[in-house]
């Protein structure tokens, strides 16, 4: 704290008295920054974003096009980059073509726009659901409450992706089928941290006094107890947006998400999947891009967890 | 601690009654239904008709419902459309694959997770604690799937004809056969029985058969076999392992009783082991069990890689086969497993804790 580690210079007494403490949310930003993997993760998370929006400036092909008749390339070429004595008569293309000619690095420079479209809308569409959820019970109370929860431990007992693979099968494969299922997946988890937060504000005093002075109970929800649910919920929210792209990219790799010709990574890798011992290169970019784009989310989680509880301040 | 077993049974059962209705309605909500599904889009009316009438599918929703309660209560799931054979007989086959998957990848994921939680959070802030954590953090992004053909072609092609080589695919080698042991020991049972079905079951973990009869090139086989797929599926409980280790370290090695311990002059191994690790150790258990739920959605995508036919790969075919009895007898299983783990994870909580028994 930087009250009790006052430095050993004189100070005017007036000053330390009158000085306005710093914000919380000041506080945490600092925290924040000081950790070297959360901004690690934010860094990866700009990027990814700058990558999605100026995908048309920084791809070199149109994701979607064949480049049969166009260049002299073989499908499924290995990478071929001319800094790295590539001939110069071949046509560049850094990740190699795939199974149908076209350019992998374009394919893998759209893909984030998808994921992260699958990423903040899964999670936005759970996070509302749940917390409407998680407030009604925790502030209604009584039978609801029970029977809402209920109903959530029901979802709790299967597997996230048994049961999501489950739902994509009653609403049919595609990418929306595939994100609503796993936004149906995680609602609990939310719905669970507001009804947590509901009821550790209900009986405060000046929630009491709230009530007394005749707030309405929406209002009340949006001054006292949002606020102190939000915390919880970014990190939460954080962290699943990691899950979700994990999870629809899982659904999309078993043929139940994004539908070809769609550059979606998850579904990129599944297509060359039998091709891995010829053209190992088609299932290794696809991942590895996966994975930097969830790392991105999941240090961004952790930090912020950190950054915004001021327990685990250090 | 009895009073606390019944309580906490009482409570897991209206969850595995909610479990039974969502997979009755999620089977009945498939589109299409299984005539389609079986006959294909161009069958017949009359045709669906009689397939219905046949299968019990042309009943009312309520009564299909209560047969459906009442033969699982008899402990019959009814019979696959697509195979034509008993679903509890399937499970027998297949649920021994994806449990010796699901417990080599914990035992893989424990017996590295803790080891490494516990040393990063005895070196706090060294090389070995980042190079741990950044190592724990990649591996809960590192998508199953993936993780798991790059291993394939690294093991089975890049290290082909070194001693290193690893089988990409199915649980033994062509001509490895694995003896039951009831037949290695000649003890009888008559088919169809029970015994019968519990011997076949208990055969069917491939590993623990040949280990108990002594046939150990198939033991070194089946081993082989389950390596990757067991690596691939540890890698995310893995590295929750790690941090949750390493947390639950942390907050117990700056508490009073550990620098009491100090203080009486115990070895360090001591202190660690004795007093922080065992008050540690709560959590642990908690998230290792937790990560059992993990294990059965990562298998759908592991057996999917290594062509192995357990229970997740069974349940993937079964949902887009809409092979109703399978989905149906299938998630049921996997669900009344995983309520069943989370009633013992807690039981062993009251069971360390006696705090919670009390309450």
């Amino acid at each position: 704290m930087a009250t009790t580690s006052a430095p050993t210079t004189a100070v005017p007494v007036s000053d330390v008295f009158t000085r306005q403490p710093e914000s919380l949310w000041r506080q945490a930003i600092r925290a924040f920054f000081r950790q070297r993997s959360a901004v690690l993760g934010l860094t990866i998370i700009v990027l990814l974003v700058l990558v999605s929006i100026f995908a048309p400036l920084l791809a070199p092909y149109d994701p979607e096009q064949v480049l049969i008749g166009i260049e002299n390339v073989q499908k499924r070429s290995v990478p071929c980059i001319h800094l790295f004595g590539c001939p110069a008569d071949q046509p560049q293309h850094i990740m190699g073509t795939d199974g149908n000619n076209r350019d992998e690095l374009s394919r893998i420079i759209y893909g984030a726009r998808i994921s992260l479209y699958v990423g903040f809308l899964t999670v936005g569409f759970a996070i509302l659901i749940g917390v409407l959820l998680g407030a009604i019970a925790g502030y209604i109370g009584g039978w609801i409450d029970n029977v809402l929860m209920r109903i959530l431990d029901v979802l709790l007992a299967f597997p996230a992706l048994l049961l999501a693979i489950a739902i994509v099968s009653v609403l049919g494969p595609g990418l929306i089928n595939a994100m609503l299922a796993i936004a149906i997946v995680s609602i609990p988890a939310y719905a669970r941290v507001m009804r947590a937060s509901v009821l550790s504000v209900k009986q405060e005093e000046y929630v009491q006094a709230a009530r007394v002075v005749g707030a309405s109970p929406i209002a009340i929800l949006f001054q006292h107890v949002m606020p102190n649910a939000l915390s919880p919920l970014i990190v939460q929210g954080t962290l699943g947006i990691g899950t979700a792209i994990l999870e629809t990219a899982a659904l999309s790799f078993l043929g139940l998400g994004a539908q070809p010709p769609t550059p979606e990574w998850g579904s990129m890798l599944s297509a060359e999947r039998n091709q891995l011992f010829s053209a190992p290169h088609l299932v290794f970019f696809p991942g590895l891009a996966i994975m930097i784009n969830v790392l991105g989310f999941n240090l961004l989680g952790d930090g912020l967890r950190d950054a915004l509880d001021p327990r685990l301040r250090r | 601690m009895l009073q606390y077993i019944g309580r906490r049974i009482l409570t897991a059962i209206p969850v595995l009654i909610g479990v039974m209705l969502v997979t009755f309605a999620m089977a009945r909500m498939i589109p299409g239904g299984p005539c389609v599904a079986m006959l294909g889009e161009k069958a017949r009316p009359e045709t669906c008709a009689r397939f219905n009438a046949e299968k019990g599918f042309d009943r009312p929703i309520p009564v299909q419902l209560a047969v459906y309660i009442r033969d699982v209560a008899t402990g019959d799931l009814g019979t696959s459309i697509r195979f034509q054979r008993a679903v509890t007989q399937i499970i027998i086959e297949r649920l021994p694959l994806t449990m010796e998957l699901g417990i080599v990848a914990l035992i893989i994921a424990t017996i590295i997770g803790v080891p490494a939680g516990i040393i990063s959070a005895i070196r706090r802030n060294s090389a070995i604690d980042v190079g741990t954590m950044v190592g724990a953090n990649v591996g809960v992004s590192m998508p199953v799937f993936w993780l798991g053909l790059m291993l394939a072609y690294i093991f089975a092609i890049q290290l082909k004809g070194t001693p290193f080589q690893l089988p990409p695919s199915g649980r033994l080698s062509a001509g490895v056969t694995s003896t039951p042991f009831f037949e290695v020991y000649g003890w009888s049972a008559t088919k169809g029985t029970l015994l019968y079905s519990m011997y076949q079951f208990i055969a069917n973990f491939y590993l623990l058969n040949s280990l108990i009869t002594g046939q150990w090139s198939v033991f070194r086989d089946a081993l082989t076999h389950l390596l990757l797929p067991s690596v691939a599926l540890a890698t995310i409980p893995m590295s929750i392992i790690a941090r949750m280790t390493r947390a639950s370290m942390l907050d117990v090695l700056g508490r009073d009783y550990v620098r009491t311990a100090r203080a009486k002059g115990l070895t360090n191994v001591k202190v660690i082991m004795a007093h922080a690790f065992k008050n540690a150790l709560l959590p642990i258990v908690t998230i290792i069990g937790l990560q059992l739920g993990s294990v059965f959605s990562g298998a759908v995508l592991t057996e999917t890689i290594f062509g192995l036919a357990g229970v997740g790969r069974m349940l993937y075919e079964g949902i887009t086969a809409r092979d109703y009895p399978v989905i149906q007898g299938f998630t049921l299983v996997i669900a009344f497993g995983y309520v069943a783990v989370n009633l013992v994870v807690d039981l062993s909580y009251a069971f360390f804790d006696p705090r919670i028994r009390l309450e």
